[in-house]
């Protein structure tokens, strides 16, 4: 395309045609590759969306048994009251927010706290910390999970939803952490140095003008840890003892076929996702115009 | 005593944090080792025997998913690469005022429960689902053909559900280049491939080792994918790990391949980094 538009540039004497002429080829081959990339971005995001877009048509699906995978007819019937026809599946999916929720509170006010400590002082221990956060985010999930189930066990905890909450909250605290400490640390120090001088107290300084300026990273944080808490199966499937989560639910019923309701129910939660990340990239260009 | 507050403020912002990550994590993990030598099991409770047989038996009759997992995550990881480097390359050089529409395009699967994702595969691909089904009709393709239930179906989920994790980093590296360092060489008579290869590519090797980071470790361990699209012969080792502690309820041998498996994933990842860098790696991860 960049090879039809700039014909004016490429026009040159005729005793310069033949590297001229090389020049337009390698450029035509360049719009080539260009092209190419497209193609191939294109391709990778209709692969992603693939299994996405098979759950929303088979959540308008009307099978006749629990076995929702050949296409039957059309129906908006599961969108309806039918969507709570199974109990447990409406519990687990109210285990799911109610555990995301406690421990995306828990997991922002005590990583906020961290984070601030990590990006904003020097002191003894901070690598020690630093490094126990960097661990915390990258063991695997199942020496997380197998290693909190051994710990409860042996103490004789009962496994349940706290548990899951408190489990939630250990790994979703560092995600926090790191967020607000990158966000601490691109700070104008001279901000709070101002509000010092002006007569502030530590903590008006902190009310009125840090928490503002950490503010987007804190609510990134908080997002993070929503997302990740209301998602985890592997840990939740460890510490959970017989309460169900949604990821829970979904797996132990794949042997017996999913329902379209969980069709509908995940179809849900994408659009509710999507239509927020969207609003709320809307609404910060706005602002920030 | 005001100095002594002073010093006292960044201890007393992370105590409460801290303690909880001590407690929920440092503490289980210690637990965890000092547990792979015990011997007893969840109803008499467990003695420290220091019994290091637990990790000769382990490793002598789960190798095969050890090596199996390291395999599938080597291979999932480098088509990470293949197919997540040209994207991220295309959003950050040509995706104009597009690239965060193409980046939301890209963390889509996100929004879609990962265990449900995976169940989606498993009927897109099964014996007779949406996919082979009708190819098999149409007699494209021999009636016992199959995807589901092979190491591929395995390899292609685990691809699937962490190439988002390869572009984004790959994808901040190539953003940071500055485009007039490839006019430059451009202008020095470099060709197309040169600048890619001899300026562009080594700019965004943080990127990539970033992505590997990111992508092998959870890959490795992963036993969703196994369990949903693998058969008998493709369980992973977070497989038997999984089936230790929740089925068996052999708690002494699952926290021995826990343990293996961590300082496996560990000592790799740290000899990487060291490696390659530390802080470059670190730095372009935390992003």
């Amino acid at each position: 395309m960049t090879v039809l538009d700039s014909p004016e540039r490429d026009r040159v004497p005729p005793s310069r045609s033949a590297p001229a002429a090389a020049r337009t080829r390698r450029r035509r081959r360049g719009a080539w590759a260009d092209r190419l990339l497209h193609a191939w971005t294109w391709a990778v995001i209709v692969w992603l969306a693939l299994p996405i877009a098979v759950m929303v048509v088979f959540s308008f699906n009307d099978p006749h048994g629990r076995f929702n995978i050949s296409w039957v007819g059309f129906t908006f019937k599961w969108y309806g009251p039918d969507l709570l026809d199974y109990p447990s599946l409406t519990t687990a999916l109210e285990n799911s927010l109610l555990v995301a929720v406690s421990a995306t509170v828990l997991s922002v006010v005590l990583g906020t706290l961290v984070g601030l400590a990590l990006g904003k002082y020097r002191f003894r221990g901070l690598g020690a910390a630093n490094l126990v956060q960097f661990a915390a985010i990258s063991a695997p999930d199942i020496v997380l999970a197998s290693s909190l189930l051994s710990f409860f066990v042996t103490l004789r905890i009962p496994l349940g939803l706290p548990t899951i909450i408190v489990a939630h909250t250990m790994f979703c605290l560092s995600f926090v952490a790191v967020t607000v400490r990158a966000r601490v640390l691109g700070l104008d120090r001279s901000l709070e140095e101002a509000a010092r001088d002006l007569g502030a107290g530590p903590w008006s300084t902190f009310r009125l003008v840090t928490l503002p300026l950490i503010f987007p990273g804190v609510l990134a944080g908080a997002l993070l840890a929503f997302a990740i808490s209301i998602d985890d199966f592997v840990v939740t499937s460890f510490v959970s003892g017989s309460t169900q989560t949604f990821p829970l639910w979904v797996w132990s019923a794949t042997r017996n076929g999913l329902p379209p309701q969980v069709d509908v129910l995940g179809t849900l939660i994408f659009a509710v996702g999507l239509v927020a990340v969207v609003v709320s990239a809307l609404l910060g260009r706005r602002s920030a115009r | 005593m005001r100095r002594f507050r002073h010093a006292a403020v960044p201890y007393l912002l992370i105590l409460p944090g801290g303690l909880w990550l001590v407690i929920f994590f440092v503490i289980p993990v210690i637990a965890l080792i000092s547990l792979s030598t015990q011997t007893g099991d969840v109803v008499d409770g467990f003695s420290q025997v220091f019994r290091f047989a637990n990790y000769s038996d382990a490793w002598g009759n789960y190798h095969d998913q050890f090596v199996r997992s390291l395999i599938y995550g080597a291979v999932a990881t480098l088509l990470c690469i293949a197919l997540g480097y040209p994207v991220a390359y295309w959003i950050a050089f040509k995706g104009g005022a597009r690239k965060s529409t193409y980046l939301l395009l890209l963390l889509l699967p996100f929004f879609v429960s990962f265990v449900l994702r995976t169940v989606s595969w498993q009927y897109i691909l099964g014996d007779n689902g949406m996919l082979l089904g009708p190819l098999k009709s149409a007699g494209i393709l021999p009636g016992n053909f199959r995807v589901l239930a092979t190491g591929t179906a395995v390899i292609g989920g685990l691809t699937y559900n962490y190439l988002p994790f390869m572009v984004l980093p790959i994808y901040v590296a190539l953003e940071r280049v500055d485009p007039r360092l490839v006019e430059a060489a451009r202008d020095l008579y470099a060709s197309r491939t040169q600048a890619f290869r001899q300026v562009v590519f080594p700019l965004s090797l943080p990127g990539v080792f970033a992505g590997v980071l990111l992508t092998f470790v959870p890959v490795a361990a992963d036993y969703v994918n196994a369990s949903l699209l693998g058969g008998t012969g493709n369980t992973m080792i977070g497989n038997i790990i999984q089936d230790e502690f929740l089925t068996a309820q052999d708690y002494p041998t699952g926290a021995a391949l826990s343990f293996l498996l961590m300082a496996i994933l560990l000592i790799g990842m740290f000899s990487y980094a060291r490696v390659l860098g530390t802080e470059e790696v670190l730095e372009v991860a935390a992003r």
